[in-house]
């Protein structure tokens, strides 16, 4: 399953963003940052304290089961006084879900976390970045394997010369990505798709504001 | 016009090209300094693009230079930094200029340098960059506009020999010839009979291949190349023998090595030339041509 990956902002940032806000009431989410242990229930109660312990009046907090959802504004209606008292919502979870109170109860959110990425579940947990969703798929030509996502500079032609021991040039516990089509495609005995020249990425795949509508 | 690079390779001699690196700031004395020391001595000169990404005077501003000063430029152009548009916009001005010849990189990372938070651009990697070229001495540009007066490079790229693992290597050093590659400057090495068995699968294409010669400069050097320069294997009698030079002597030493490994490639015809890195002691780069009976 994908996952949206966060990652919490250091206090200090935290601080800054809720500067001259002197009640703050905290949303956590019940999906990916419950997962990714970022803004699940323990995060909300620890950063509850956190702020406590620095002079802010927590107005309330709870965690909604999936921030993102149209559905989240309503259940977060049950906490209306306790919301409405709050200078700021603080919300634990990624940005959709950032975006969607935000945008639907009018409030003043503040992210607690970076979103990263989306990720891909590991076996033994953790979590990988396997798609950017770029609108313009090459992996039947890769082995399956994404070398936008997974290659560090998003080279489609095969690897640069920072690659070392099957390793990436900026982190050698991550691999190259081109080592990985490499073998996955001699394995399959396809090495003449990885010997064709790719021309240059469409970056137009969709332009940003990525935007459907379902087709009626 | 043929560059008088282009002429070198072609004329069948024993080619060497050096390595100029642009400095941070706008004192260009140092970077013409050692225009002015090599410009009779090597065939060419590389103009390195934000070396190792930091951030420099640029190497379309230091290849001005070298042909300003009488030199014979091979400018670097990344993929780092500059999108298609940047890309092919430099490239015409550097023809305007008569900078001809061009070594296609895609370039570190930017996070392996000064400016970590900058955005890497990678819109072309380097066998695209050739193929740009090439789509351009035709008369058109990416897009497939015609472009108004005639543009012609001599284009190259970089291969690593020692790479681990070697096969996707290889692969894509055989696709930057296919995209049009006319000469290859090698990584760095330093072990000539591996280097040699690189050879033996490289004569099979129709490229030029300089080996690339990093001027050791202390056993420590030596070390941390090995540890931390992907794809470059410096082996353990060389580091042994700059650990043994005397104190004050590892450079001398260095240079010594440098030369031996030169003379043996040329004496031996291993491959077409060499291109010499003295990464900050460019000063040497004479010595070590002596050196090697240059």
């Amino acid at each position: 399953m994908i996952r949206s990956i966060t990652q919490q902002k250091p206090i200090e940032e935290i601080e800054r963003l809720l500067e001259g806000m002197g009640r703050i009431f905290i949303i956590g989410c019940g999906t990916c940052t419950t997962l990714t242990r970022t803004g699940g229930a323990p995060e909300v109660e620890e950063m509850s304290r956190t702020l406590s312990e620095k002079g802010k009046v927590i107005t309330g907090t709870t965690v909604v089961p999936v921030a993102c959802d149209n559905l989240t504004p309503q259940i977060l209606n049950d906490h209306g006084s306790r919301i409405n008292q709050a200078d700021a919502l603080l919300v634990m979870s990624c940005a959709f879900g950032v975006q969607t109170i935000g945008s639907q109860l009018g409030a003043m959110v503040i992210p607690a976390q970076d979103t990263l990425f989306i990720g891909k579940e590991k076996a033994g947990g953790g979590f990988n970045e396997i798609c950017i969703q770029c609108g313009t798929c090459i992996i039947g030509e890769t082995g399956g394997i994404c070398p936008v996502t997974t290659c560090h500079k998003g080279l489609v032609n095969g690897p640069c010369g920072g690659t070392n021991g099957g390793k990436c040039e900026i982190d050698s516990n991550k691999d190259c990505a081109w080592t990985m089509i490499y073998n996955r495609l001699s394995e399959q005995g396809r090495l003449d798709a990885m010997r064709k020249y790719q021309k240059p990425r469409n970056h137009l795949g969709e332009p940003k504001p990525g935007k459907y509508d379902i087709p009626v | 016009m043929t560059s008088a690079f282009k002429k070198a390779l072609d004329s069948g001699k024993f080619v060497v090209t050096s390595e100029v690196a642009p400095l941070k700031g706008t004192n260009t004395e140092k970077f013409v300094h050692h225009v002015e020391l090599l410009k009779d001595k090597v065939d060419a000169m590389n103009v390195t693009d934000h070396q190792s990404s930091v951030m420099r005077f640029p190497s379309l501003g230091g290849a001005l230079l070298v042909k300003e000063h009488g030199g014979e430029p091979i400018l670097q152009m990344t993929c780092r930094d500059r999108n298609r548009l940047a890309l092919q916009a430099d490239l015409l001005f550097a023809h305007s200029r008569g900078i001809n010849n061009v070594l296609c990189l895609t370039g570190d990372s930017v996070m392996l340098g000064d400016h970590k938070e900058a955005k890497g651009v990678f819109d072309l990697e380097s066998s695209q960059l050739i193929k740009t070229i090439r789509t351009m001495e035709r008369g058109k540009d990416l897009a497939g506009n015609d472009l108004d007066g005639d543009i012609k490079m001599c284009a190259g790229a970089i291969v690593t020999p020692e790479a681990d693992p070697i096969e996707p290597q290889l692969i894509k050093f055989e696709k930057k010839i296919e995209a049009g590659a006319e000469f290859i400057q090698t990584q760095a090495v330093y072990d000539l009979d591996n280097f040699k068995s690189f050879m033996d699968y490289a004569r099979g294409f129709d490229v030029k291949i300089l080996a690339g010669v990093i001027l050791l400069t202390s056993a420590g050097m030596a070390r941390f190349m090995n540890k931390n320069v992907a794809g470059v294997m410096v082996p353990q009698t060389l580091i042994d023998e700059m650990a043994a030079a005397p104190k004050g002597g590892a450079l001398k030493k260095g240079i010594e090595i440098a030369g031996r490994m030169i003379h043996r490639i040329k004496e031996e015809q291993i491959c077409d030339g060499v291109h010499i890195m003295a990464i900050g002691k460019e000063d040497v780069v004479p010595d070590i041509m002596a050196a090697a009976g240059l």
